[in-house]
């Protein structure tokens, strides 16, 4: 059966990249004796996949994995074990059952990704991105060069913004993400900051939150699972 | 929350920052109000390096159970933080606590070879520590060496207040102690290091001195305080079964070169290979007891949820109970999708057979450690490894499906000649040829067989630490007589060979035998910019040159003339069981050609059977 981990990656681990969150994980997984199933072959290893890498540096309330169980085991004993195990920095959230299909599972389905921007070290936003968000996001098309490994090419980044918005707790956005139209929040402030010709500070970025697309608009990952009793 | 030591700006411009900020699974954190000693454990190495090695691991699991006692991790910043620390005065902290190392009151640094002695003063000075002893304040930690090259501690005399010289697991408890009173009874800094002076294993080189002869030999080494013993005796572990082991070692979040659980089955080696330091340092051979093992295997693995586990010791084919705990370790582990790695096994059917188990033959190579080409240069060394057995092994390993080897070969042994060298050519070509004789339907495609030398380098305490070094273009010149070897066999298209640095192993030789003296070339060569010298993209062979010649210390002196009989060695002060009598006895059966018994089939009376222990006293009680 398949399952969906939800977790948050806060505090000191925001300094583990995305390869050694997955080295994380699958030993954690035979610490809390998870009963994950391992492909075949002659060095087996854990059904595992990642949804949206997250950058080193970055924190995150809403990280996502896919695996598949041997067996059954009730969502709450599955993560109070996993969080048995867990240092500081990492903290399971949800075990869900998903869909067995394989077109619901792993990266592909990942279309949207909630983020919330702040001033590094402050909580708080700078002041010109009250006064100028508004206008920045009336702009019919913001062109920036976007570096490819093999190239550099302009693209319009604006349809890609979903939604943006300064909140108590920071800046708000809501970006396409996913195999198709990814865009980083980093592109999105650099654009920000060199229409309103300011100098970039350090900034710190937060995920909240990613999701799948369906008929009737985005679902978050988790919801597309139920809990095992 | 925990607050690291570095700002975010320096933590995400350097590479891996995950090498400082600590917070890995199973590193054990303490409250500050209920800790009375502060411990910093180096390794001055990167993290990954650092993080690899066993002996830290255990003891600061041996340090965090005693009461009052916290110990944490130091690994040498990369040369990317080292910058910034320096430019933007940063201290050097503890990973755990990230505190600043100056605070601490011990900063203990394992020294496992010789090419780490400059990340040493790295980790002093990053720190605010002095790099002299004789420059420390009341406010400074003591600075305490240990591990193998502590065994010859003369060239690092000047920058560590103490040396523990044995196996950790011995004395600490009493050395912790004797600070505590001396604290308590308002005592100095010297008052602690005469104090510890006295504790048995604990070497403070301030209280010693040393007389030099006209020819630069040494003419005296002795105590210069009252009560302080001549002779610093090695500690050692007997009871192996009664000694702590980590049952929680730590996790790192990034890969680390041994990103594995170890299990250390043994301690010293039977074979008394005459080039082998650790073969002499970690007599008598002593085994732990397999059930034991079998439970710290399965502790470890599910406390750190590592995929593999490793075998530890140094020839794990003379382990008594190997086949019952690998076959324990197969029925563990094979179920779970965890590997078993098992280095240092004589390629025999039993080991081929478990490694098919337990490893992909098309992808594994085999290694065998010949060290020498010709049978006569292997009894020069007392490497019972015969010509036949490597053959057979290699044979049957072909056979079972496998088409890699690997071969390790020393060069600039005591007695070589032409022929000795150009041997390890032939022998590589005979592996090979043993390859083709198996019909073309049942191979595997072409063989692959990699030789590798290193050159030589006699140790303290061994039988070979009498004989002379060469110099770079002589090591030069052996490697290509070696090459050209090569390229005459039959089979050079199924042949590799590959040689180790030469300009490493003349620095190397001068460190592992030097003196006092050479203490001074290390602080220059440091002050010059030299660190990460095991690193060759950081290696400065020239500035080391200059660092020599402007401290007045002579290459030659060192590496390049074979030591008398009646020299006094800069570690002569030491004792570590294995007399010096028998020492020079194997050098002379080395002379002669003259292979000795291992110690299960005869004892040759080394001298460690005083302690009554391990293979001393196998079937003897």
């Amino acid at each position: 059966m398949k399952v969906r981990i939800k977790f948050r990656k806060y505090g000191i681990l925001r300094f583990i990249g995305h390869l050694d969150v997955m080295r994380y994980f699958q030993k954690a997984m035979r610490r809390a004796c998870i009963p994950i199933a391992f492909t075949g072959g002659y060095s087996p290893h854990m059904i595992m996949s990642f949804a949206q890498p997250l950058g080193i540096g970055l924190t995150s309330d809403g990280e996502y994995m896919d695996i598949e169980l041997t067996e059954s085991i009730p969502s709450d004993r599955a993560v109070e074990a996993l969080n048995a195990v867990m240092t500081e920095g990492m903290e399971v959230v949800s075990f869900r059952q998903i869909s067995d299909d394989k077109k619901s599972s792993g990266m592909t389905i990942v279309a949207a990704a909630d983020y919330l921007v702040t001033v590094r070290g402050t909580d708080t936003v700078a002041a010109f991105w009250r006064e100028k968000l508004e206008d920045f996001l009336a702009q019919p098309s913001v062109l920036v060069m976007k570096k490819t490994k093999r190239s550099e090419k302009e693209m319009d980044i604006r349809p890609l913004i979903y939604q943006a918005a300064v909140t108590e707790n920071g800046l708000f956005l809501k970006l396409a993400a996913g195999s198709a139209d990814n865009l980083k929040p980093d592109l999105v402030m650099d654009a920000f900051y060199d229409w309103a010709g300011m100098s970039r500070e350090p900034l710190h970025f937060h995920r909240l939150e990613l999701f799948a697309r369906t008929e009737d608009g985005f679902i978050t990952l988790e919801d597309a699972g139920h809990a095992i009793r | 929350m925990r607050k690291l030591a570095l700002d975010d700006e320096i933590l995400l411009k350097i590479e891996k920052p995950a090498r400082y900020i600590g917070g890995e699974v199973n590193s054990v954190m303490k409250d500050r109000d209920e800790i009375d000693i502060r411990f910093a454990m180096c390794f001055p190495d990167v993290y990954e390096i650092g993080m690899s090695h066993l002996g830290i691991q255990i003891l600061y699991d041996m340090f965090n159970r005693m009461e009052g006692v916290w110990c944490e991790r130091v690994y040498s910043p990369w040369t990317d933080l080292d910058a910034v620390m320096r430019e933007e005065h940063i201290p050097l902290f503890a990973l755990e606590s990230q505190d600043p190392i100056k605070d601490f009151d011990f900063l203990g640094v394992t020294i496992q070879y010789e090419m780490c002695y400059t990340n040493i003063l790295q980790v002093l000075d990053l720190s605010g520590i002095p790099l002299l002893s004789s420059e420390r304040g009341e406010d400074c930690p003591i600075v305490i060496g240990g591990g193998p090259c502590a065994y010859n501690p003369e060239p690092l005399a000047d920058f560590f207040d103490l040396f523990y010289i044995g196996e950790g697991e011995t004395v600490y408890r009493e050395l912790l102690d004797v600070y505590r009173r001396n604290r308590r009874e308002g005592g100095t800094r010297r008052d602690f290091l005469v104090r510890a002076a006295r504790i048995e294993g604990i070497y403070v080189p301030s209280l010693y001195s040393a007389t030099y002869k006209e020819d630069g030999t040494i003419a005296s080494f002795e105590p210069t305080e009252p009560g302080v013993p001549a002779v610093v005796r090695k500690q050692v572990v007997m009871d192996m079964s009664k000694t702590t082991y980590p049952e929680r070692p730590i996790v790192p979040f990034i890969k680390v070169t041994q990103d594995r659980v170890v299990l250390e089955i043994q301690r010293g080696c039977i074979r008394g290979c005459r080039f082998c330091q650790a073969g002499m340092l970690y007599r008598p051979t002593r085994e732990r007891d397999v059930e034991t093992l079998k439970e710290y295997a399965r502790l470890m693995l599910e406390n750190t949820g590592h995929e593999e586990i490793s075998l530890s010791s140094l020839s794990s084919s003379d382990y008594s109970q190997l086949e019952e705990l690998v076959n324990f370790l197969i029925d563990e582990c094979s179920a779970k999708g965890i590997n078993i790695s098992l280095p240092s096994l004589r390629i025999d059917a039993f080991s081929l057979d478990v490694m098919s188990k337990v490893q992909d033959v098309k992808k594994s190579s085999l290694t065998f450690a010949p060290e020498a080409g010709s049978q006569r240069m292997r009894d020069v060394i007392n490497k019972g490894l015969t010509e036949e057995d490597i053959l057979t092994g290699a044979g049957q390993a072909f056979e079972g499906g496998w088409n890699k080897v690997k071969l390790y070969f020393m060069l600039g042994l005591p007695t070589e000649e032409k022929e000795d060298m150009e041997a390890i050519a032939v022998l590589a070509d005979k592996v090979a040829r043993r390859y083709y004789e198996i019909p073309k339907d049942r191979r595997n495609g072409k063989c692959q067989i990699t030789a590798s030398s290193s050159f030589f380098i006699p140790k303290p305490f061994t039988p070979f630490q009498w004989a002379r070094m060469y110099s770079n273009e002589e090591y030069i010149a052996r490697a290509a007589i070696v090459k050209h070897a090569f390229q005459d066999q039959l089979n050079r298209k199924s042949l590799k060979y590959n040689w180790h640095d030469a300009e490493v192993t003349v620095l190397e030789g001068v460190l592992a035998r030097g003196d006092r003296r050479v203490g001074h070339a290390i602080l220059e060569a440091y002050r010059s910019g030299c660190i990460y010298d095991a690193w060759s993209e950081n290696f400065d062979y020239e500035k080391w040159l200059e660092a020599f010649e402007k401290t007045g210390v002579d290459i030659a002196f060192y590496n390049e003339r074979e030591r008398g009989a009646d020299e006094i060695f800069p570690w002569d002060f030491i004792d570590i069981g294995v007399t010096k009598q028998f020492l020079r006895r194997e050098w002379e059966r080395a002379m002669k050609g003259e292979v000795t018994p291992n110690c299960r089939q005869q004892c040759s009376g080394c001298g460690v059977a005083k302690w009554k222990g391990g293979v001393c006293i196998e079937g003897k009680n």
